[in-house]
């Protein structure tokens, strides 16, 4: 009786999982679909602990203070970071929280391993239990360490450039072959004391290989590896979920992981470049470095604008499309282009914003910092959706973006970004570029645009730039 | 539960996660990150099987149980939560 009805809690639970991601397909559901999560989650917790509480017979009272102490620590500490957190800082919390369930899937499979007898049936792991279970720990010891990198990479605590030495493929192909190898050492006979080692080995091992193989990968390629280690972190889940043979686990891992490989290949594919080639790495630092390397003089005439330059045309404007790019959000630059945008439009100018897929270090980014700026999401366009709209466009103001507008990606098969999907705002009347310098992007291609007769370059801070566009508009 | 019913149910939720993720609007990914995130530390039911299971004893498994029932706490709490606040800033024109 007891066992059908926790069954069915857990799918139960699993199911409001699902709608929690269901009701992410509109802005509108998505909030309700929030809360079922948050019920989904509660309900498998209550489970667990009236499952621990109907089986354990030597039950003491002090193992569930000693849980609500730890749940306590840590709510009041995730609380406080989701709260405090500034917008542009989510790409590091994201990672970081990537780090947290990979490193609790190690905890629970050691946990796991030293007391079977509270998991598996008659205390005895089987041969299919290890492996299910040392996949779940060994996916789980790679998110972890891949996370902890990708943290240390957004937070510039680690160069963002990609860090190749010779032979790092075969380095890491070894490596990944000695995990198997161990799985199947420790899963022949898991109850052998002596294969404990083994297990050890394989939690060492998968930390190492989570390192290496995240360290070779650019910051601009970050929107990638944020996914990627999504989807690990689901796969891990799964792994424990049959080791526990918990429908609950297993169906949210399995809903994790592929979620995160969807958003992988989204990206990817904004960026026109295969997994395996992001995987492999030596792609894209960041800009500033790229830049350096790129520095071969200027290409031809530059034609520099002031804020007073800018703010003349797009008063003049009907149309304006706004083209948001990582440079935005690290100079913060959302507030101020949002009360821009709030001035062209009193003046009757029609503004847009265009988003491509891979702009910013995450997916969605972009999205998240004009929504918290106040700008409403119907004005906020994918790629697909807006690009023929270009055309037609008196002015497309491209803040903090660079290779997502190069027209090279459209005409020259040599270049490293060719094939990529562009916006197209060299087909605007003109086109307003606000950066910082005439460095190239992450790609370390040099952008022709910037030399056309219909660009305008405004150098300098985009945010301080931006203000005094406004200020210029006030004073019109 | 035997393996084949439970590589039924895995097969078949990674089909129901392909389809409901291509239904997630791009411009919810971020979020939709935050609550994966969150969803994913459903693990902390590992957690709490082996610190239940301590018997009133701190040894070695339920200790790695409590300490993964806090590390998932941090992301359960953290990732709704984030995800609430990203949610809330989407709004139509007035």
């Amino acid at each position: 009786m007891n066992t059908t009805i926790i069954g069915f809690a857990y799918l139960l639970s699993g199911v409001l999982f699902i709608l929690a991601l269901k009701g992410l397909s509109s802005p509108v559901s998505a909030r309700k679909g929030n809360t079922y999560g948050m019920l989904g989650m509660a309900i498998a917790v209550a489970t667990t602990l009236y499952k621990g509480y109907v089986e354990n017979e030597d039950l003491q009272l002090s193992s569930y203070t000693n849980i609500i102490i730890a749940v306590a620590i840590g709510g009041i500490f995730g609380s406080i970071l989701a709260r405090k957190i500034s917008m542009t800082a989510l790409p590091q919390l994201v990672a970081a929280f990537h780090s947290l369930v990979g490193l609790a899937a190690v905890f629970v499979a050691i946990g796991a391993y030293k007391n079977p007898g509270a998991f598996f049936d008659g205390g005895i792991i089987s041969t299919g239990s290890m492996i299910e279970m040392s996949l779940g720990l060994a996916i789980g010891a790679i998110t972890f360490s891949g996370s902890v990198i990708a943290f240390a990479k957004l937070q510039g605590l680690v160069s963002g450039n990609p860090l190749v030495f010779k032979g790092q493929h075969l380095i890491n192909l070894v490596i990944f072959l000695g995990i198997l190898a161990l799985i199947y050492m420790t899963a022949v006979d898991p109850m052998d004391p002596t294969t404990e080692q083994y297990f050890w080995a394989i939690v060492g091992l998968s930390f190492f290989i989570g390192f290496l193989v995240v360290l070779p990968i650019g910051g601009a390629d970050m929107p990638v590896v944020v996914s990627m280690l999504n989807s690990y972190s689901g796969w891990a889940a799964c792994g424990i979920g049959f080791t526990l043979q918990n429908t609950a686990l297993i169906i949210t891992g399995a809903l994790v992981g592929s979620s995160g490989a969807i958003l992988s290949y989204i990206m990817c594919k904004g960026m026109n470049r295969s997994i395996v080639s992001v995987l492999l790495g030596g792609f894209g630092g960041d800009s500033d470095a790229a830049a350096v390397a790129a520095a071969g003089g200027p290409k031809g005439n530059v034609k520099q604008g002031s804020a007073d330059d800018a703010s003349f045309i797009m008063s003049n404007a009907q149309k304006v499309i706004i083209v948001p790019g990582y440079g935005m959000a690290v100079s913060q630059a959302q507030h101020a282009l949002r009360e821009m945008c709030d001035i062209l439009k009193s003046k009757g100018v029609e503004v847009r914003y265009a988003i491509h897929p891979v702009a910013g270090r995450m997916p969605g980014h972009m999205n998240v910092l004009l929504a918290e700026a106040n700008v409403p999401y119907d004005e906020v366009f994918e790629l697909e959706e807006i690009n023929h709209e270009f055309a037609t466009a008196d002015v497309a103001f491209v803040i903090g973006a660079n290779d997502v507008t190069n027209p090279l990606a459209k005409t020259d098969p040599q270049s490293p970004i060719y094939g990529m999907p562009i916006l197209d705002v060299e087909k605007a009347a003109t086109t307003l570029f606000l950066k910082r310098s005439m460095a190239s992007g992450y790609a370390g291609v040099d952008n022709d645009l910037f030399f056309r007769d219909k660009t305008m370059m405004l150098l300098g801070d985009a945010k301080k730039t931006t203000e005094e566009i406004v200020q210029a508009l006030n004073m019109s | 539960m035997d393996f084949l019913s439970l590589f039924s149910i895995f097969v078949l939720s990674v089909f129901v996660g392909f389809y409901v993720v291509w239904g997630v609007t791009p411009a919810l990914h971020s979020p939709l990150l935050a609550v994966t995130n969150a969803i994913s530390s459903v693990i902390i039911v590992g957690g709490l099987i082996a610190a239940v299971a301590s018997e009133g004893l701190i040894d070695l498994s339920s200790t790695m149980g409590l300490i993964a029932v806090l590390l998932a706490s941090v992301n359960i709490f953290g990732g709704f939560m984030v995800a609430q606040r990203m949610l809330a800033m989407f709004k139509k024109k007035k």
